[in-house]
């Protein structure tokens, strides 16, 4: 291969993109040796296993994510501004929109969710860290590198260009040579084996390590949710494992499953795809509907309402996410009797969904509703995603979406769905749990301020999709002609995506803000809350809970806190802990590498980075590691620490 | 560290129990990877192309072979996590190994079996229902590559410390994976093989 | 919560926009097939309108009644298990929307997917639709004429498309004549339309296909039985023959313009159907030796033989995997 062809050329904002890496990569070492941070560094966060500090790893990486998927959402808003736009040329577009959709889902959207998972639901249980904690770690690393190699991609080897959806032949080697499709089919492999790591763990945190008396149905709904959503992680993230892999052969060994010819099939990909794609939704929005479910009963001061029929509904969605996965492609011909069967399995998933809305609603009935910034985008999700929940009903109606598919209105669709339903409560959560794990609350100025801003210019974005649809206009079109008459549609959603940007910067800089001003929370229950996570301090102690909790029902730090109930009975014992390990950071490594090799086939450093693998997975085997214990002495003193600062 | 001397050896931490649901977890997520391999399998397998169909290319003898060799080293498998349950390390070591040797000697005829099919002229690349099976064949094959590796280095840990809890929990565990592949095995044999040869 | 009247109010503008207006290409029908998906689309968004109306109302009653400021000092809020009517009610009252929506689906799924109510008696006009990179190639077995890019047919008669595809997967959609249905590389779809109105119909694909994706359009002129018999006897004599080779260099080509020939590409390659679907021929490059069915025509071809799927007799067999869907 050459260099040139290693590189991405041609491009002046490419060229500006890899200065600014260098340069900023060249910033962070000098700031890291300057500041003397390299044993800070990886002492408290490369070797960590402490799922708090793996959770701020997840949602800073999620961050940063949102800021890549945000730029490709701009650019691409740029050029669709206005009629014949030069802005971007085709292959940059498609480049474009292919990582904008892989990024926002896999390496936004699932890392901020995991990210929270992991800072709240050990917390939430009463245990002292999830299962297996080294594994924990080796998710997140894996995960990163996954994220990283993706990443790369635009300045080394040009990025992927088939949709996310990468549906063959188009993104088989005949029609796409360059190797950015490789980076597809790998960089999404590994950050998937992390994930599925993440699923196991989870469902064996909660179903093994809840506090004692903290009965199923005693459940908070976030862990509901992240149980269920655990659940269909185990059972769709295989599906994509063997669809990467058949890709994988297919692009780079010449095997025949999705090819044009010697009984190739090109539609076993779309059906493999979506099998996995469509749970995957419900992977991302249903621990949304956990933390919308904590958050309006909090800020309500009500339990929640309905509890029953919250768990049931969201089984219920686990189940149909799996029948569903050919409305994706009505129009693959396969007949009005596949269809119906298919439209009716997908409408039905409106019923559990409504009986959820409706129990909202009857949470804020008679509550005593406060409008603090986490509430503020609950309360925003409600109207806003139901219009994306009617319009899901709309192109469920096979019939119609002959008319819909493949159109702007879907498009539309999919963002009134995913961003109220999935950013808005990541956002929620984040604003909602910030002073538990760093003893200060987000300012609600900025944050009021940036809610607004990104509520309204959200439906200024997304509103007009709809319509653009309903004319005609096709996604993935990079630009129209002005006789289509799309133009003023679009550049009234331009404006409302620049809006966005300006709402996601205020976010942003609260972060920062808040850092540097925000006054430190005297308690640490700042909001009133009702789960366990809020009875112990802020910031959390490395071991959680100095006693564990003891539960005698739903809410229980509530009615601790309301009837006297009690919550921590027994003594403090000495307390065991996992250590940490720097092997989950090395396999990230090797793993990065290992990939890289691949997508380019250099068979030799890839069959060395394989060995290197094994050899790893040898290393733990022979391992004994039984952790350290924390002595009473030394907990009695942390405590009367963390007492004392807030005296 | 919780403790509980009334279960067998394998479960007495609380962390090793979780050890052993999470593995029954992953293997439950196993199943889907190769359910999937088989839909992918069954959807492809009549779609030969140009090249040659299953009943062109499939032997029973080999085969039978490769069954009774994974059969019995399940068998013996069993043998030793029984022998670890009754603390009699020797015999326990001797069944691993028989187990391991077996699980060589499938390995060797899968791969005999493969050398051939391409000495046909049946590649992966040649059709849809060769790459569906090679990948099928060769993802449970890699499973068993990974289970020598993984068994050898347990021989070498159970030698050295004898049965611990640590390593009756990696025996047990290494137990579920090998009745698993086994039993992969025997969907491969009766809807490939013998469907195909029918 | 101003900003939520304000989106209900611009909603329901809009959306009576939208039914009165004629640039919205979908709610704009030309045709029986597209009449009944917009008349499916307006019926949905009516009840859509009516759900979003009550989760509205019942979301501004709870805003403004519960919320804290208005609430008395000493104000506790009460512990509510939930309502077991309340929550059988909110079940059951979807329950039977869904069920409404889903008998309208599957009726008009159904009206869409053969030829239209009315025209059953007459005697559909096939033309095959390929497309191939960017540009979409029209074959007339029957009157033995190929155009690209663009496609003629005569009013009030049905016309069965047969799509397919040289290339990537592809969506043939005239939005205003029905919807759309995906051209693919290793079998037919069908997709049957009628024009009411004589006039020139936008045609594209879309279905994001590469590079070129962004400029896949055709035109549909629908003219009258007469005007188009005279546009067939003119392209008779004013065009040439499509040979193999001019075929092969326009598959070739990214974008060309518009093109009309006397003879069909269907005889040197035919669509994938029949005998030559699923890919079980081999590669493209080793079709040579099937010039030799030049004589077939296909518009002569006893339908129930070629019905659908396409795929050879041995797949229709095996019905337990994914591709079942497929099979039409």
């Amino acid at each position: 291969m050459k260099w040139d062809e290693f590189f991405v050329t041609g491009e002046p904002m490419i060229y500006g993109a890899m200065a600014s890496i260098v340069l900023v990569s060249l910033a962070i070492l000098f700031c890291l040796t300057y500041f003397k941070k390299w044993g800070y560094l990886w002492r408290e966060w490369l070797t960590t296993v402490d799922h708090k500090k793996i959770g701020i790893m997840y949602i800073l990486s999620a961050l940063i994510m949102l800021f890549r998927g945000g730029v490709d959402a701009l650019m691409m808003r740029t050029q669709l501004a206005g009629p014949d736009m030069k802005f971007l040329d085709a292959q940059h577009y498609n480049e474009v929109f292919t990582t904008h959709g892989v990024i926002m889902i896999l390496f936004m959207a699932m890392p901020f969710i995991i990210g929270l998972m992991n800072v709240v639901i050990p917390l939430q249980i009463g245990a002292r860290d999830v299962a297996f904690p080294r594994l924990n770690a080796v998710s997140f690393w894996l995960f990163f590198a996954g994220a990283m190699l993706f990443n790369i991609s635009f300045v080394i080897g040009g990025s992927p260009d088939a949709g996310w959806t990468a549906y063959f032949p188009l993104a088989g080697i005949e029609l796409s040579p360059s190797v950015g499709n490789n980076f597809y089919s790998i960089a999404l492999q590994i950050a998937g084996i992390g994930t599925l790591i993440t699923g196991v763990n989870f469902i064996v945190t909660i179903l093994k390590m809840r506090a004692p008396g903290m009965t199923l149905m005693r459940m908070p709904m976030f862990t509901w949710s992240v149980l269920i959503t655990c659940v269909i992680i185990i059972f769709a993230f295989p599906v994509l494992t063997v669809a990467l892999a058949l890709m994988m052969f297919d692009r780079m060994f010449g095997s025949q499953f999705f090819t044009m010819a010697d009984g190739g099939m090109d539609m076993l990909w779309a059906n493999l795809f979506w099998v996995w794609g469509h749970p995957e939704v419900y992977i991302v929005v249903l621990p949304a509907f956990g933390i919308y479910s904590e958050i309006i009963s909090t800020f309500s001061r009500k339990n929640l309402y309905g509890y029953k029929s919250m768990v049931v509904s969201m089984i219920a969605i686990s189940l149909l996410s799996f029948l569903v996965w050919a409305h994706h492609f009505y129009t693959m011909g396969h007949g009005a009797m596949v269809n119906g069967f298919f439209s009716i399995t997908t409408m039905a998933i409106a019923v559990p969904t409504g009986v959820k809305i409706f129990n909202w609603l009857f949470t804020l009935q008679k509550g005593r509703i406060e409008f603090t910034t986490p509430m503020l985008y609950s309360l925003a999700f409600i109207p806003i995603f139901t219009i994306g929940g009617v319009t899901g009903v709309m192109l469920a109606m096979a019939s119609a979406d002959y008319q819909y598919h493949n159109t702007m209105f879907l498009v539309a669709h999919f963002h009134y769905v995913l961003i109220p339903g999935t950013v808005f409560a990541v956002i929620a959560g984040m604003y909602y749990w910030f002073p538990k794990l760093f003893g200060f609350r987000l300012n609600e100025r900025l944050g009021k301020l940036s809610f607004w801003i990104i509520a309204i210019s959200f439906n200024v974005t997304f509103l007009p999709l709809f319509f653009l649809g309903l004319k005609g206009m096709t996604r993935r079109m990079y630009t129209y002609s002005e006789s289509t008459g799309f133009g003023p549609l679009n550049l009234i959603a331009t404006i409302g995506s620049a809006a966005l940007a300006i709402g996601f910067a205020i976010l942003v800089y609260n972060i920062y803000w808040s850092f540097r001003y925000q006054p430190r929370d005297t308690t640490s229950d700042p909001w009133d809350a009702r789960t366990l996570e809020w009875a112990t301090h802020s910031p959390v102690p490395e071991y959680n809970f100095a006693i564990t909790p003891n539960v005698k029902s739903l809410d229980a730090f509530w009615f601790w806190k309301k009837n006297k109930q009690p919550l921590f009975e027994g003594k403090i014992e000495e307390i065991h802990m996992p250590n940490n390990n720097g092997q989950p950071f090395v396999l990230g490594v090797i793993f990065f590498f290992f990939g890289f090799f691949m997508i380019f086939s250099w068979w030799t450093p890839a069959i060395i980075s394989g060995i290197a693998i094994v050899i790893m997975l040898a290393v733990r085997s022979f391992e004994r590691d039984h952790g350290h214990h924390i002595p009473v002495k030394e907990i009695n003193k942390t405590e009367q620490q963390l007492r004392g600062d807030k005296a | 560290m919780k403790i509980d001397n009334t279960l067998p050896l394998e479960y007495q931490t609380e962390e090793n129990s979780n050890r052993i649901f999470g593995f029954w977890l992953f293997l439950g997520a196993e199943i889907v990877l190769f359910s999937t391999l088989f839909a992918v399998y069954f959807t492809l397998w009549t779609r030969s192309g140009n090249g040659p169909t299953a009943q062109e290319i499939f032997q029973i003898k080999p085969v039978l072979l490769e069954t009774f060799l994974l059969l019995t080293s399940s068998f013996t498998c069993g043998l030793a996590i029984h022998s670890m349950r009754l603390s009699l390390k020797k015999p326990a070591l001797i069944f691993f190994a028989i187990t391991l040797l077996l699980g060589l000697g499938f390995l060797g005829i899968e791969i005999y079996e493969f050398v051939t099919y391409v000495h046909e002229g049946a590649t992966l690349q040649t059709s849809a229902f060769l790459s569906s099976l090679f990948v099928l064949l060769g993802t449970h094959g890699a499973h068993v590559t990974l289970g020598l590796l993984w068994g050898s280095g347990l021989m070498i840990q159970i030698k050295r410390e004898g049965f611990t809890r640590d390593t009756a929990n990696k025996s047990f565990i290494f137990s579920l994976y090998w009745h698993f592949l086994d039993v992969v095995w025997i969907f491969i044999f009766s809807f490939v093989y013998l469907k195909g040869l029918m | 919560m101003k900003k939520k009247g304000l989106l209900i109010s611009l909603f329901a503008a809009l959306l009576v926009l939208l039914t009165g207006c004629n640039s919205i290409a979908v709610l704009n029908p030309k045709g029986p097939v597209a009449k009944t998906q917009s008349d499916v689309i307006i019926f949905s968004m009516i009840v859509m309108a009516v759900v979003l109306l009550v989760v509205y109302v019942l979301y501004i009653y709870m805003l403004t009644k519960y919320r804290a400021s208005k609430a008395a000092p000493d104000y506790e809020p009460p512990h509510m298990e939930g309502s077991k009517w309340l929550e059988i009610t909110w079940t059951l009252i979807p329950v039977i929307i869904v069920i409404i929506l889903s008998v309208v689906t599957v009726r008009s799924t159904y009206a869409v997917e053969k030829t239209p109510e009315g025209y059953e008696s007459d005697k559909p006009l096939i033309i095959y639709a390929s497309s191939s990179n960017w540009k979409w190639h029209f074959s007339y077995p029957e009157e033995g004429i190929e155009t690209v890019n663009y496609v003629n047919i005569p009013t009030h008669r049905p016309v069965e498309f047969r799509l397919y595809s040289f290339g990537p997967i592809t969506s043939f959609w005239v939005p205003q004549l029905g919807g759309q249905k995906y051209a693919m590389s290793d079998m037919v779809t069908r997709l049957h339309l009628v024009a009411e109105h004589e006039g020139s119909f936008v045609g594209k694909n879309s279905n994001f296909s590469g590079k070129g994706f962004a400029h896949m359009e055709f035109e549909v002129l629908a003219m009258s039985p007469a005007g188009y018999t005279k546009w067939i006897d003119e392209v008779k004599q004013t065009a040439s023959e499509l040979t193999e080779q001019e075929f092969n260099s326009l598959l070739e080509a990214d974008h060309v313009g518009r093109k009309t020939y006397t003879s069909t590409h269907l005889t040197f390659r035919p669509a994938p159907e029949g005998e030559h679907g699923g890919h079980n021929h081999g590669a493209p490059a080793a079709d040579s030796n099937e010039g030799t069915d030049k004589e077939m025509d296909h518009s002569k071809m006893d339908h129930s033989t070629m019905d659908h799927s396409n795929m050879d007799h041995s797949e229709m067999e095996n019905q337990e995997a994914d591709h079942s869907q497929h099979g039409n």
